[in-house]
């Protein structure tokens, strides 16, 4: 049993014009893809071929030696969770349970808008920005190149992806334009919603 | 010396000139053309070095960092915060990154290209082992060629900006040519094939300023 690219949730040009066909042809296309067949290639007539990919994450994660593991492992499922942190016609203020739970632990959705946006913005290089759930409590977090909430503890709940990659054909240099839109148009909170639980 | 650095203060303090600013570009924008196109060059210069600089200047001011070079900052990079190490390392590599390039045909120098042969055997293997370096290097960074500290030419990579002169770098030497692999150096003519931009990039390097920088790397 190999790892699989699963298919994009939406068509490749329902984010446009905030994130054209483009961007999602070859951030899905080729980046994702690559991620799965490198993993699958280093997993091959190994003990973790068959193994589900939480399972690869988590046994790798932390061990030098297995560096390239994690990495690919770990891109496979954040690209995944970022594609569905977006859906066409999305963003703005969350509703019901989720946002009583944002502006019970942010004190506010504008409070919990601005830490994403600091946390995207200032994460250097590649990475990742994220809504997690540690402890019981929403918090918002950052994390280099492949790293990932859940060998940090943390139940992830939403993601923005910050690797130039995911943002420089249709924003250029401008990270937090290209920041603002997600939360503005293309976040799926129904997603974060389910994972929050 | 403290008195120097004194007066420098006061200097920079009076005329709030910043500290760190940006040399001209030493070609225009398309002059790398088709290898690295226009575009590319003109925002990698104008908002991403640029922004280092501006960035850099911020960072420093009233904080034990201001006055001290680039060179020293580098020296005792535990020291300070990652705001310095990351935007004082932005300023260095991409300003000997633009040097190091240029639409003119160069050839290394006698005393480089034997020190390249002693190190790697020839001018393609160490080509070979710079994409190597460049294309291994997970998410953002860069591949250098440097002097080591025994006077012998080392390959490395470091992730995001940092560089062989940083005392937090795994390999430290002085670098004569550094390749950015940042996805911003190269994803508006090559998206995802960095493999395609490293092998492009050897025909726009400036062997003459590499030279010159072995020469006096190894003066030091």
């Amino acid at each position: 049993m190999a790892v699989t690219l699963p298919a994009l949730p939406y068509a490749k040009n329902a984010l446009a014009p905030h994130i054209s066909e483009e961007t999602l042809d070859f951030h899905h296309g080729k980046h994702h893809n690559a991620y799965v067949t490198n993993l699958n290639n280093l997993i091959k007539d190994s003990d973790l071929d068959s193994a589900d990919l939480e399972t690869i994450i988590k046994s790798v994660a932390g061990d030098p030696s297995k560096a390239g593991h994690f990495n690919n492992a770990a891109q496979v499922w954040n690209h995944t969770f970022y594609w569905n942190s977006m859906k066409p016609n999305g963003g703005g203020k969350p509703a019901g349970d989720l946002l009583k739970k944002i502006e019970a632990d942010f004190g506010s959705y504008e409070e919990f808008a601005a830490q994403f946006k600091t946390a995207a913005t200032t994460q250097f290089g590649s990475g990742w920005a994220w809504l997690v759930l540690e402890g019981g409590k929403l918090k918002v977090t950052k994390t280099g190149n492949a790293d990932l909430p859940m060998v940090h503890g943390q139940k992830a709940i939403l993601t923005i992806d910050v690797w130039e990659h995911a943002y420089y054909v249709d924003f250029r240099n401008r990270r937090p334009d290209y920041i603002a839109t997600f939360l503005d148009h293309l976040v799926n909170w129904d997603f974060a919603a389910a994972n929050l639980g | 010396m403290r008195f120097w650095i004194l007066f420098s203060a006061l200097v920079t303090a009076m005329t709030a000139t910043a500290q760190f600013t940006q040399a001209p570009l030493p070609y225009s924008y398309s002059a790398l053309e088709p290898y690295i196109d226009s575009q590319t060059m003109e925002i990698h210069y104008t908002k991403h070095h640029a922004g280092y600089i501006s960035n850099l200047n911020k960072a420093v001011k009233g904080t034990p960092a201001e006055g001290l070079s680039l060179t020293a900052l580098f020296s005792r990079m535990g020291e300070f915060p990652d705001v310095i190490r990351n935007n004082a390392g932005g300023h260095y590599n991409h300003d000997l990154f633009w040097s190091v390039l240029s639409p003119e045909k160069s050839d290394p120098s006698p005393e480089l290209l034997s020190a390249v042969s002693s190190a790697f055997g020839n001018l393609d293997s160490l080509k070979k082992r710079m994409n190597e370096a460049g294309a291994k290097r997970f998410g953002s960074g860069w591949a250098w060629l440097s002097v080591d500290p025994n006077g012998k030419l080392v390959v490395s990579s470091t992730p995001n900006q940092d560089n062989p002169l940083m005392s937090v770098a795994e390999v430290k030497g002085i670098p004569v040519l550094g390749i950015d692999v940042w996805e911003h150096a190269y994803y508006l003519r090559y998206q995802n094939k960095r493999g395609d931009y490293l092998a492009a990039i050897w025909n726009v390097i400036n062997w003459k300023e590499v030279s010159r920088r072995y020469a006096e790397a190894l003066k030091k």
